[in-house]
């Protein structure tokens, strides 16, 4: 077994006329922390929905552990997702389950585990990302949206995946309660020694982060290195983004 | 100029039957998860009461009232010609072959496809949907197959209760405003009472069921862009569901009655 966890080549996306991901090569090591940067629109969410086959590329391959996961069948998906899990940008908590009901939905669905003991685990894996037990039987809608982003970090650990991906996970929230899911997610990611793929635009959470970081431009990956090299990069690009300068070579599209 | 007017007609075409593939491929995949498990009960249980237990009262309502208007009217039409007397089996037969069914299920359609369009659709536009698919559940199984099946069980049973208040409705409207003698009506009930009249409103409520379930689904399933997303998916589910009410409505009296 290599140490390659999930291995992306010449990836391509398009919806209609707009091509969204345009030959996209990218590797990530196992329990590595991969940040991938780029502007709105540019097709990190898709990157994402990829790699967890809920859309599929028009042409590429991406192995997960070695293992091709394009045009899988749903049987195979599903027991692809047993090792994932995701915190969402808006937190996609399902509002009609209770907090704990929700931490414990894939204990309880997928590896039947029985009620009580998921319960307690919920109540283990909440405190771990820092909320009291007295949160597990209030409803999403009861939450602000700091706790909610506690909560999805939760659901997405609870299973023990060993890959989790973060979609914008400090989208919203105020820059110490950012630092505070920041701190969170390397705690948890490095607990379970998972390997991670977060997509942001947030340059302080992307530092924080990342082992390594990718830059996502016109659907391909233009730059990528550590948060040193970052900083010594002589990429145009690269520095127009980490500079948040609306002058260079990334023009705006209105 | 040809070929501009050629793809004005075409686009809408293409588009129309596009969306038609799309809600075959949804309905066969919904069908198709019905029968392979894991079930999910507290679901479907949640469904079943929705649908059923608290759609009574809306249904209740309608249906006495449909039987009432519809002694009323049958007395006033068939006393021009001396039939009154065939007030009780009119009420009987129109309230269960065709109001009971249809009027319970354009109610339900109202209620019901609006509620899991709205659901479904809010799921959708806030992820929840994917994230169901992250945690390796398949959303059809979790959200649309118990809404089916506990429509198409359902509702049957709803139409029947139907039946009965929608017949007592004209029972007291034939009784104590129209003067006719209790026994008697009630005898000329039973003795028009045919058990096709009630197979062909429950195949009805079954099949109503079904489509309301499909539409609500499949509208909220699609939705995309936020509240008005969602508000778009709940006008679709309920005034397609309607309409296709009416339509299976016809293409099923046809094929018991049309001989």
């Amino acid at each position: 077994m290599s140490d390659i966890k999930i291995k992306i080549t010449n990836l391509h996306k398009a919806f209609g006329r707009k091509v969204v991901l345009d030959g996209l090569d990218l590797e990530i090591k196992k329990g590595e922390s991969l940040v991938v940067i780029g502007g709105s629109g540019t097709g990190k969410s898709v990157l994402i929905k990829c790699i967890q086959g809920i859309l599929t590329p028009e042409q590429g391959s991406i192995l997960i552990d070695d293992e091709e996961v394009v045009g899988v069948s749903e049987k195979e998906k599903e027991r692809l997702h047993a090792k994932m899990g995701m915190l969402f940008q808006g937190g996609a908590l399902f509002d009609s389950l209770s907090v704990w009901e929700n931490v414990a939905f894939g204990l309880i669905e997928n590896q039947k585990m029985d009620k009580k003991n998921a319960k307690m685990e919920a109540i283990r894996v909440l405190r771990q990302v820092g909320l009291a037990p007295d949160v597990a039987d209030l409803y999403p809608s009861e939450l602000s949206g700091g706790m909610q982003k506690r909560v999805g970090l939760a659901r997405a650990i609870a299973t023990r995946p060993e890959i989790i991906f973060f979609d914008e996970p400090t989208t919203g929230l105020d820059p110490i309660m950012s630092d505070v899911i920041n701190g969170l997610i390397n705690e948890s990611v490095k607990g379970l020694g998972a390997t991670a793929l977060t997509i942001t635009h947030d340059m302080a959470s992307a530092r924080k982060i990342a082992d390594k970081i990718a830059m996502l431009y016109k659907g391909k990956i233009i730059w990528q290195g550590t948060v040193k090299e970052l900083d010594k990069t002589d990429n145009e690009y690269v520095r127009q983004f980490i500079n948040g300068s609306s002058e260079g070579p990334i023009k705006v599209e209105v | 100029m040809i070929q501009k007017f050629l793809r004005r007609l075409g686009q809408p075409l293409v588009k129309f039957f596009s969306s038609l593939g799309e809600l075959s491929i949804f309905v066969m995949r919904s069908v198709a998860n019905c029968f392979v498990p894991p079930f999910y009960g507290r679901n479907l249980m949640r469904q079943v009461m929705d649908i059923g237990f608290y759609s009574l009262p809306v249904v209740g309502l309608t249906t006495i009232f449909a039987g009432m208007v519809i002694a009323i009217q049958s007395y006033s039409g068939f006393s021009r010609f001396g039939a009154e007397s065939a007030v009780a089996s009119v009420v009987l037969i129109s309230v269960t072959r065709e109001l009971a069914p249809v009027l319970s299920a354009l109610m339900v359609a109202g209620r019901i496809g609006a509620a899991m369009a709205a659901e479904i659709g809010t799921m959708r536009v806030t992820e929840q949907i994917d994230a169901l698919t992250t945690l390796s559940t398949n959303p059809y199984k979790y959200l649309i197959t118990p809404r089916v099946v506990a429509a198409v069980v359902v509702l049957p049973i709803l139409v029947l209760i139907g039946d009965v208040i929608g017949i007592f409705g004209g029972y007291v409207v034939g009784v104590y405003q129209l003067g006719f003698n209790p026994a008697n009506y009630i005898k000329s009930t039973i003795e028009n009472l045919e058990t096709l009249d009630i197979t062909t409103g429950v195949v009805k409520a079954a099949v109503f069921g079904f489509i309301i379930a499909i539409m609500g689904c499949y509208n909220g399933f699609k939705s995309k862009g936020g509240a008005q997303g969602v508000g778009e998916a709940t006008t679709n589910a309920v005034v397609s569901s309607s309409i296709l009410i009416l339509i299976f409505n016809y293409i099923i009296t046809g094929m018991f009655f049309s001989k």
